[in-house]
């Protein structure tokens, strides 16, 4: 197997598999979900997969934040990218994300003033140093990254800046997987839950999963031997018919979250009544946007944005694939007319979508192609 | 914007309240620690940053673990670096 001799505690790992497939039922089939780019990223890499027995199927979901833009978005923050007095700074994934008429990189390649940072509050510096530019940030992410859009704007008001504001396109991970759980598509058996959302919102928001949806869940940390474990305690509460939440990642991960970080999102922002999720259909209460005493700094008040609903190109199959319906080599286009150099979607797009992943690494794994050549 | 970096605290910036000079394999740069106002690390602790802002405080070895699986990851935590590197918000 390519990845053994890479991956340290390749004993331990193999140890938990065999664990693992002892508590296998005969002839039952698993599907656990796990909805974080970083595992995603973790899996395919180390070819996780092949340490498990082939009744465990992993499938990924909507854990990319950027890959659930719809174009229609992408196409609004180009627009305030374009007007003439904006400076638009943003985080490098979202920087090569189609839209109609391209990405933030193509459009600074024609010269629109768009910079790539890497905290919001690079964001704020700017606008305090270019007093008559208008700087938007553009704010994407899920729980991880709110709390930081959160305090840039607590600043940006203490600090009585008037040419700040934010494109508000942070969404909330429960919705997402509430509406996994809910589609007929898909029979799940356990998750997989995300690391980095987990210190912030902490671990209770998941109970409603274990509770009413009777799937347990087993919040992980990012390495091998972290997934592994915790597919591991996933399967001992599948074999005894518990569903509960358990916390594998507590060394960082707080049962409670971070309630300051907390408090900083339900200031400064509020959920929206609904939001359009790319591959997932429109989610009520699904997203952030900015309060209104805080509208000073809401771009969607101060601009005019096209806000105009773009479907996806017809090749594009980035929604079965972010429900885990599809696998990414299971998409018509996968590896053709869509590659990371040209990708059609935002799973090919951003190194944290199950495409990228998958064409980075997962190709290389011989299981893989077999397991492709069979399917 | 992904990932989350394990950096160590070094100190705090005197005149500015929530401001923590950090460094993260070498590099040293200016963050947030704000979130972390109910547990505010001495320097010398480590946290787990994201985006310019301390998420969590972790500990020593899980900071080494942490640094020595993103290493691994290549690319993208290279990526994650350059960025850092670039950044300024003081």
């Amino acid at each position: 197997m390519r990845f053994v001799d890479e991956f340290r505690d390749s004993d331990k790992a193999r140890a938990l598999a065999a664990k693992i497939t002892g508590l296998c039922e005969p002839g039952r089939q698993y599907k656990l979900m796990e909805v974080c780019g970083g595992h995603t990223h973790t899996i395919y890499k180390h070819g996780l997969e092949d340490y498990l027995p082939e009744q465990i199927t992993l499938v990924h979901g909507p854990g990319c934040p950027v890959c659930v833009i719809p174009m229609g978005r992408v196409d609004d923050a180009m627009a305030l990218a374009a007007e003439p007095d904006v400076i638009m700074t943003s985080f490098g994934d979202m920087m090569r994300v189609p839209g109609s008429n391209g990405s933030f990189f193509d459009a600074k390649a024609r010269g629109t003033d768009i910079r790539m940072i890497y905290s919001p509050l690079d964001a704020l510096k700017i606008a305090r140093q270019n007093p008559d530019r208008r700087v938007v940030f553009m704010a994407i992410g899920f729980e991880t990254t709110a709390p930081s859009t959160a305090m840039t704007v607590l600043r940006a008001a203490s600090a009585g800046l008037t040419n700040f504001s934010i494109f508000c396109n942070h969404v909330t991970i429960i919705p997402a997987i509430k509406a996994i759980l809910d589609s007929p598509d898909l029979r799940l058996d356990g998750f997989i839950g995300p690391g980095h959302v987990s210190t912030v919102i902490g671990c209770r928001p998941y109970e409603f999963i274990a509770r009413d949806y009777g799937k347990p869940v087993v919040v992980a940390g990012f390495e091998p031997l972290d997934i592994l474990q915790s597919i591991y305690m996933l399967m001992l509460q599948l074999s005894r018919g518990q569903s509960v939440v358990e916390n594998q990642y507590s060394r960082v991960v707080p049962w409670n979250g971070n309630l300051t970080a907390l408090k900083a999102i339900g200031q400064t922002m509020e959920l929206r009544p609904y939001f359009e999720w790319r591959g997932l259909g429109f989610i009520s209460q699904s997203a952030l946007k900015v309060r209104e005493s805080y509208a000073a700094f809401d771009a969607e008040l101060i601009f005019q944005v096209p806000g105009v609903r773009v479907a996806d190109p017809k090749a594009c199959q980035c929604g079965e694939v972010l429900k885990g319906v599809l696998k990414p080599w299971e998409c018509k286009v996968f590896g053709t007319a869509c590659t990371p150099e040209t990708p059609i979607g935002t799973c090919m797009v951003s190194p944290e979508g199950a495409c990228a992943a998958y064409y980075n690494y997962g190709r290389l794994t011989r299981t893989r192609v077999k397991e492709a050549i069979r399917s | 914007m992904c990932l989350g970096i394990p950096g160590e605290v070094i100190e705090f910036l005197p005149d500015q309240p929530d401001l923590a000079r950090v460094e993260v394999s070498g590099v040293r740069r200016v963050i947030n620690v704000g979130l972390l106002a109910d547990e505010m690390p001495e320097p010398g602790e480590w946290v787990l940053i994201h985006v310019g802002f301390a998420l969590s405080k972790i500990d020593e070895d899980e900071a080494a673990a942490a640094l020595e699986f993103l290493e691994g990851i290549g690319q993208a935590y290279e990526d994650e670096i350059a960025a850092l590197a670039e950044s300024r918000i003081e």
